[in-house]
């Protein structure tokens, strides 16, 4: 697969990408008009209502306009990052989006860490003793693990490290550096449970298929150690499935980060998601919508890439 | 998006399927949480919506066996009808999903062509959207319901159904007794219906146990948050957020609805694994 081919691979994603986007965009519009009540109504959420706040309403948002203008004007401010104001605070939605990204963005970069290391660590591990004690615990607490919603797991962290063993906060984001990843570690490991689990029972899966290959028969026969069988011949072909879940597991941990921020009152994008459903802000929610469906559009754009260099057989086909 | 590309190893990974006495127990929780959801209210020793104001936060005692919520509610009771609300959405979303799933999976594995690739887009376009976060901008949108949660559930747990059953039935139409039926003139809603789909059937009914345990928790995340069922209701996402707080006070008010939707959700797990490698392998090769 030379340059030409990865040209042609890419902008097609990238056009879909662009499809999708002027989709979703259209969507989240809408979601103003889907609401209850005229788009007045809605964006005056209980404040009086005069003629001039209504006037003000209807030149802000260009409401004496037609729909598919309005739309227009919207998508225009929202690619320049400008989505309103919220109804709650009055204070402009981008603000607020961008003080609590980097909480956010660190839980869950936190989280991914602890799930990797201890999925595929402990994957591995069970593989390698397949059908034993270390197997079997580690098996067992997989099924609980998967059926065991990030809401609950956090609950039963903070009952146990929180309460009974006062070692860690019950609840906010600390005052930066160490202080806010000693906060966030009860929350990162509720939801990295999950998506641990899931890793897991993948890895030990393809862990189990590649170790019963001819080719780590005949690696361990020539006499080379665990260690270097694990890491020249297993895991590297290993991966290749455990890559392919990596778009659910993502989709893990933004559903499980919107959970986890509201059980531990953490100030980040979850938190705000909810607040701003909760209290109807839709010029809030509209914000936060494109941004978290932003992200995830743009991580299954660079799966799919991480596929292509991961996997040889995969270019062939592509080329 | 995230759409599987065929040539990497999509093998299914071994399911941890329990056997014998595991899978007895699991049968054994499942028909008790069966019975609470249908016979709760008249379990419960006392009303579960009736606030005793002058015991409010009260540890476990004779009277109220995990003590009280902050408006004196008995939890203990509370626990038990909520298993009601539990059952009922899920079983909604596995039964509706299992419908959709089938017809639409039967539909696209056998026709192929236009039929197939629509649906099959619609399935990618769905399967890489996360689900809370859409049931979460809904509420905000049209306001929070626990029925409009569970109707959306239907359409977002429908692809996973259909994907599955889609899969098995391309693996179904080439054998023998389907092109045997066709020569002899069966015509094809039948042969669909009656040949294909009991063929079929068991690996839908254990991903409807599947189905079953994520709307759990999805659900009872979303009352969670408030957005789900209605304030007050007995429901164990809702009590595990009444009573978060009182973790310091009555810890066993708060852990009781979270052991209540785990142990749920697993058993489910369980039985779904179970009834795949059981019914699957008294299928032979499928």
């Amino acid at each position: 697969m030379d340059w030409k081919d990865w040209a042609t691979f890419v902008s097609k994603r990238l056009a879909a990408l662009v499809v999708l986007f002027v989709v979703l965009s259209f969507v989240t519009f809408a979601l103003m008009y889907v609401s209850p009540g005229t788009v007045v109504d809605v964006l005056l959420a209980g404040r009086p209502r005069s003629a001039a706040t209504v006037h003000a309403l209807n030149v802000e948002y260009h409401l004496d306009k037609p729909f598919m203008v309005q739309y227009w004007m919207w998508v225009r401010d929202a690619l320049r990052f400008n989505f309103g104001s919220s109804i709650q605070t009055t204070l402009p939605v981008t603000d607020e989006i961008k003080a609590r990204l980097p909480t956010s963005l660190l839980l869950g970069v936190y989280a991914y860490v602890l799930t990797m290391v201890s999925g595929i660590g402990l994957g591995v591990l069970a593989a390698f003793r397949n059908k034993r004690a270390v197997d079997r615990v580690v098996v067992a607490g997989t099924v609980v693990g998967l059926s065991m919603p990030s809401f609950v797991a956090g609950v039963f962290l903070l009952f146990v490290f929180a309460v009974q063993l006062p070692w860690f906060p019950a609840f906010g984001k600390g005052d930066g550096g160490l202080d806010t990843l000693w906060h966030l570690t009860l929350p990162a490991v509720a939801l990295a449970m999950t998506s641990a689990a899931y890793v897991l029972k993948h890895t030990r899966a393809a862990v189990l298929g590649v170790l019963q290959q001819d080719y780590v028969v005949f690696a361990r026969a020539r006499g080379l150690s665990n260690g270097r069988v694990i890491r020249v011949y297993v895991l590297r072909n290993a991966l290749i499935p455990i890559l392919t879940i990596s778009g659910v597991l993502f989709s893990y941990l933004i559903v499980g980060g919107v959970l986890v921020e509201m059980t531990f009152s953490i100030q980040g994008i979850g938190q705000l998601l909810v607040q701003s459903a909760t209290a109807k802000d839709l010029p809030m929610l509209q914000g936060v919508v494109l941004l978290v469906s932003a992200v995830i559009i743009l991580v299954n754009l660079l799966t799919d890439v991480v596929y292509l260099i991961a996997d040889p057989r995969l270019r062939l086909k592509h080329g | 998006m995230a759409r599987q590309t065929e040539i990497v190893s999509t093998r299914k990974p071994r399911r941890y399927a329990p056997r014998g006495l595991a899978i007895g127990f699991c049968f054994v929780v499942a028909g008790g949480i069966l019975f609470l959801a249908i016979f709760g209210p008249l379990l419960a020793p006392q009303d579960p919506n009736a606030q005793h104001l002058q015991d409010v936060l009260a540890g476990p005692s004779s009277q109220h066996w995990l003590g009280t919520d902050s408006l004196g509610r008995d939890v203990f009771s509370r626990t038990i009808v909520g298993a009601q609300l539990g059952v009922l959405g899920p079983l909604v979303i596995a039964v509706g999903s299992f419908a959709i799933g089938n017809l639409l999976g039967l539909w696209a594995g056998y026709r192929r062509g236009w039929v197939d690739s629509l649906v099959m887009r619609w399935v990618d376009l769905m399967w890489s959207v996360p689900t809370l976060l859409v049931l979460v901008v809904a509420a905000g949108a049209v306001g929070a319901s626990y029925w409009l949660a569970v109707g959306l559930l239907v359409i977002l747990s429908a692809p996973f159904d259909t994907r599955i059953i889609r899969g098995v039935v391309m693996e179904q139409v080439p054998r023998p007794y389907v092109e045997a039926a066709r020569t002899v003139g069966v015509s094809g809603r039948r042969i669909v219906f009656l040949h294909i789909w009991p063929n079929v059937a068991p690996v839908a009914i254990a991903n409807s146990f599947l189905v079953f345990a994520s709307s759990l928790v999805a659900l009872a995340g979303l009352s969670f948050l408030g957005l789900g069922a209605p304030p007050g209701t007995p429901d164990w996402g809702l009590m595990l957020s009444e009573s978060q707080a009182m973790l310091f006070v009555n810890p066993v008010a708060t852990l009781a609805p979270a052991l209540m939707i785990v142990v749920t959700a697993t058993v489910a797990n369980l039985i779904g694994d179970w009834f795949d490698e059981y019914l699957t392998s008294r299928m032979g090769a499928t």
